[in-house]
């Protein structure tokens, strides 16, 4: 048995994945690089050379934890509170902020680089969440349909209770999606506790409902791959710039009028209890920096904070940002974020 | 006279060796037999899960208003799962009937295709579908005027279920369908009786530990059926697990998703009860000889073809969509939109080899693909070395393997979600080793392990074990020449179960994840996430290399033969 055993295990030591060769800096560094670990959700992306440089730079390594979406990743972050599993936690939106907040999990640290970034993005007066970029939940549209139909493009939450949009649009469950939830506060915001008759509108327009961002998009969106029925889906501002055809012209773009997108501003923290806060300030002003601040676009698909990065190309040309995209205090939505959306729940789906 | 004492000697001896045999070493081989498997599920199941549930578990929730809304749910879940299973024993049973005695073209092609759908992720399975049978499907186009509605139904989950896990019936029931003597069966058929009543009254009671073994894996994924809900069923239907990942992740209220979790729990236990039982009372040994038989006369033939054709569209149909959403681009240049224009392209299979945005989360697919067989190839190992010993002793129950026996079935009755927090809470900073990884897809896969091979342990007819041992044999050479013959069909459909649960299983929402060891659903997913008709594109790629991975594989591992096992 026990042979088995110790064969079973060098056999699993042998199936086992080798780790792909991490990034080591090239001449030999006296001391050995530290490791710093950040976890995050799954949607995070960062470029091989931005972490090299930050690497290089502080003779450290760098780990990275990705558990599930924004909403896993903060609950794992709240129940190992007491043993941290990382230094640093990146991804906290607004929509769960409060949350972060009352479960004290940050540290506080005010980064002498968040004095270059607007205040309208610093939602924690006491410097534990920081901004790092920013993104706006927004109807998209189906270019092509509306001029084969020649159908104006609704300007407005009101016009997409017209008769003439009847089953055009496709929104998100918001009980189990981040963007359903990010359309649905739109609504609250503009509407106030009047929002459930706005929905009960849109549902005897025939508005369509599924589960998730992918199945929107991907499934039932007319533009996207998926060749779907509904010529409009809740995504966000930046998608257009990924549907961009070979004669440069993106086969989407997004409805923005007032009140009709919302703002996702996402924060980064250092988690209390870490033995690394040295290295994770670092981590904190790398992150707001200009050259992790340029590579986000391109390659999450979101606004950086730092005013003085520049925007790729693609990003200017067909990713459009709304002039006044709605908001709700983090405190509002966190007291009453359930409440909505059972009351959604109630209108929508019964 | 010195001779018969002698001889009076070692007879006493012999009974007294036997005594202490009887009462000793059943003892000890029990504990040999399930100390593996029994720390393996306290330490990576009933510890961590425990200490979730203690952590969140509040006397307050049991009002009557939760417990009313969670006997709704539970309700719908127990309906939904039962025609589910229904459903699936329809399709199953015959397909199984038709691999175990039939030899025909093709065969072994089919039967691997049958498995495919159980690693594909859900999503993909959705998009297979949905080119199928959705709003702009393929069923659509073909018939315009038709105006059902297939996804946000019913339906869709009942056949997505039948899809998912007919696989399950088709391995289970054939296995013991291939090993049962088919002289039974012209007996009955010579005294008279018309094909179904020798079904109704010969194969199925015959049949009945395999029948039972299945019909209950199945329930239970069903009843704990999570991403079919949600993305096929669409938001009007809610099962107990979903509503457990709901109450986790995105209207958090643990003490409720630690209530629902106890629910879904006491559940699984009282169908594996109610399973022990039935399954105690019946225990077929069989005789292991060839019974495949080239289809004859016209019935038969016709029995065969008609069969075939059925699964093979039925699989093949929602599947199909991923190669042809991989090769051919549906985009079209504004203003061509009337008709949709398919455009070659290999360019998402070149694309999948290229970090073109340079990101540290780049998938390089063959990394991915050494990542998930690794995991795989070790989960298969694992859950062998496991499993073997726990369906030895459940095999052969005394009061101990009664008590045991429904507890082997709860890593699938427990939320995945919930275990999850549970590793974490208890694991923290292991969790982030990869070689954990395997233990995880382990847990999934040992009750099936143990619920394939327990059947057909059970099935040894004992007499010939006993005679090969009074002939002199070793406890080793029966084993080799009586149990392995009939244990190997068992362990290849055993390993193609591990082999698949492994290789479709996320594991991301279970573990943290670290992003230098992806496997190819992780891969999948993170296309998935981004929109443009690339990501789609390479999605799809990606499932079609999974795809082509998992038949290839599984097609490996039925020929694949234990030495000294021969063909009956």
């Amino acid at each position: 048995m026990k042979r088995i055993l110790l064969l079973s295990i060098l056999l699993l030591a042998a199936c086992s994945p080798q780790a792909t060769a991490t990034p080591q800096a090239t001449e030999l560094p006296s001391v050995e690089p530290q490791t710093i670990t950040v976890m995050t959700h799954d949607s995070f992306a960062v470029s091989e050379d931005a972490v090299k440089a930050f690497e290089d730079a502080n003779n450290a390594r760098v780990v990275f934890l990705q558990s599930g979406d924004a909403g896993a990743v903060l609950n794992k972050a709240i129940l190992t509170k007491d043993a941290p599993l990382a230094d640093v936690l990146f991804g906290v939106d607004n929509t769960f902020l409060s949350r972060a907040l009352e479960a004290d999990i940050f540290e506080v640290y005010a980064s002498p680089a968040l004095q270059d970034i607007p205040a309208n993005f610093k939602l924690d007066d006491s410097n534990r969440a920081v901004p790092v970029d920013y993104g706006d939940v927004c109807i998209n549209y189906d270019k092509a349909y509306f001029a084969d139909k020649n159908l104006p493009v609704p300007q407005s939450l009101e016009d997409l209770t017209k008769p003439e949009y009847k089953g055009l649009l496709v929104v998100e469950n918001p009980a189990t999606s981040s963007t359903g939830l990010a359309f649905l506060l739109a609504t609250v915001a503009h509407y106030g506790d009047s929002f459930t008759d706005y929905w009960q509108a849109l549902k005897d327009n025939g508005v369509v409902v599924v589960d998730g961002w992918e199945t929107a998009y991907f499934t039932n969106f007319s533009a996207s791959s998926g060749r779907g029925p509904q010529p409009m889906v809740v995504s966000y501002a930046s998608s257009p710039s990924a549907e961009v055809t070979p004669s440069g012209e993106s086969l989407t773009a997004s409805i923005l009028g007032a009140d009709t997108c919302f703002r996702q501003i996402e924060f980064v923290g250092i988690l209390k209890g870490t033995q690394n806060r040295t290295l994770a300030e670092k981590f904190i002003d790398f992150m707001l920096g200009k050259q992790f601040q340029e590579g986000m676009p391109l390659l999450m698909y979101v606004y950086p904070v730092n005013p003085q990065a520049v925007l790729p190309e693609a990003f200017i040309q067909y990713a459009q940002a709304p002039e006044q995209p709605a908001s709700l205090s983090p405190d509002i939505i966190a007291e009453k974020r359930d409440a909505w959306i059972q009351a959604w729940t109630d209108v929508v789906l019964k | 006279m010195v001779q018969k004492i002698s001889h009076g000697d070692t007879e006493n001896a012999e009974i007294l060796n036997k005594n202490l045999r009887v009462s000793v070493t059943p003892w000890l081989t029990r504990i040999l037999f399930w100390i593996l498997p029994l720390s393996f599920l306290v330490v990576l199941f009933f510890f961590p899960l425990s200490k979730i549930l203690a952590l969140t578990f509040n006397l307050q929730t049991l009002t009557l208003g939760n417990l009313q809304s969670a006997f709704h749910v539970l309700l719908f879940t127990f309906y939904q799962a039962v025609l589910s299973t229904v459903l699936t024993l329809l399709l199953g049973l015959p397909s199984a009937y038709l691999f175990a005695r039939f030899d025909f073209r093709g065969k072994s092609l089919l039967r691997a295709l049958t498995a495919v759908p159980f690693m594909l992720p859900t999503v993909v399975v959705a998009a297979g579908f949905n080119a199928l049978l959705g709003p702009r499907g393929l069923i659509h186009a073909l018939f315009p005027l038709s105006s059902f509605n297939f996804i946000g139904t019913l339906t869709a989950i009942l056949i997505a279920h039948v899809f998912y896990n007919t696989t399950i019936i088709i391995r289970v029931v054939g296995n013991a369908l291939s090993s049962l003597d088919p002289k039974f069966e012209s007996a009955a058929r010579s005294l008279g009786a018309d094909s179904i009543r020798v079904w109704w009254n010969v194969v199925l009671p015959l049949l009945r530990p395999s029948l039972l073994a299945s019909s209950m894996l199945v329930f239970l994924f069903d009843f704990t059926s999570f991403g079919v809900i949600l993305l096929l069923g669409g938001s009007k239907f809610s099962t107990l697990e979903v509503e457990i990942y709901l109450r986790v992740l995105k209207l958090p209220n643990l003490s409720l998703a630690a209530l629902l979790s106890v629910i879904q729990l006491l559940c699984t236990l009282v169908f594996s009860i109610f399973y022990t039982r039935l399954v105690s009372r019946s225990t077929t040994q069989l005789a292991p000889r060839s019974t495949l038989v080239k289809p004859k006369g016209l019935k038969q033939k016709l029995f065969v073809a008609v069969l075939a054709f059925l699964l093979s569209s039925f699989f093949l149909a929602p599947l199909s969509a991923l190669p042809f959403r991989s090769l051919f681009r549906l985009e079209a240049d504004r203003g061509q939109r009337g008709e949709v224009q398919y455009g070659f392209t290999t360019d998402y299979y070149s694309e999948l080899f290229i970090n073109r945005r340079g990101s540290v989360f780049y998938v390089p697919p063959i990394q991915a693909t050494l990542n998930s067989l690794g995991y795989a190839g070790a989960t298969v190992i694992l859950s062998l070395i496991l499993g073997f010993p726990a369906a030895f002793a459940l095999a052969k129950p005394t009061h101990l393997e009664k008590v045991l026996d429904p507890l082997i079935m709860l890593p699938l009755g427990s939320s995945a979600v919930m275990l999850g927090l549970g590793f974490i809470i208890t694991y923290g900073k292991w969790l982030t080793l990869p070689f954990l990884v395997p233990f995880a897809h382990t847990l999934v896969a040992l009750p099936f392990v143990i619920r394939t091979l327990q059947p057909a342990i059970a099935s040894i007819p004992e007499r010939l074990r006993q005679a090969a041992s009074s002939l002199g044999a070793s406890p080793l050479e029966v084993w080799k020449n009586i149990d392995l013959p009939i244990l190997r069909r068992a362990t290849l459909a055993a390993a193609t179960f591990a082999f698949t649960i492994s290789l479709g299983e996320f594991g991301a929402t279970l573990l943290i994840s670290r992003p230098e060891y992806p496997t190819i659903p992780i891969a999948i997913e993170r296309f998935l996430s981004q929109p443009g008709g690339l990501n789609y594109g390479q999605a799809m790629a990606m499932a079609t290399l999974l795809m082509l991975l998992t038949l290839i594989s599984i097609l490996l591992i039925e020929k694949f033969r234990l030495p000294n096992s021969g063909e009956f």
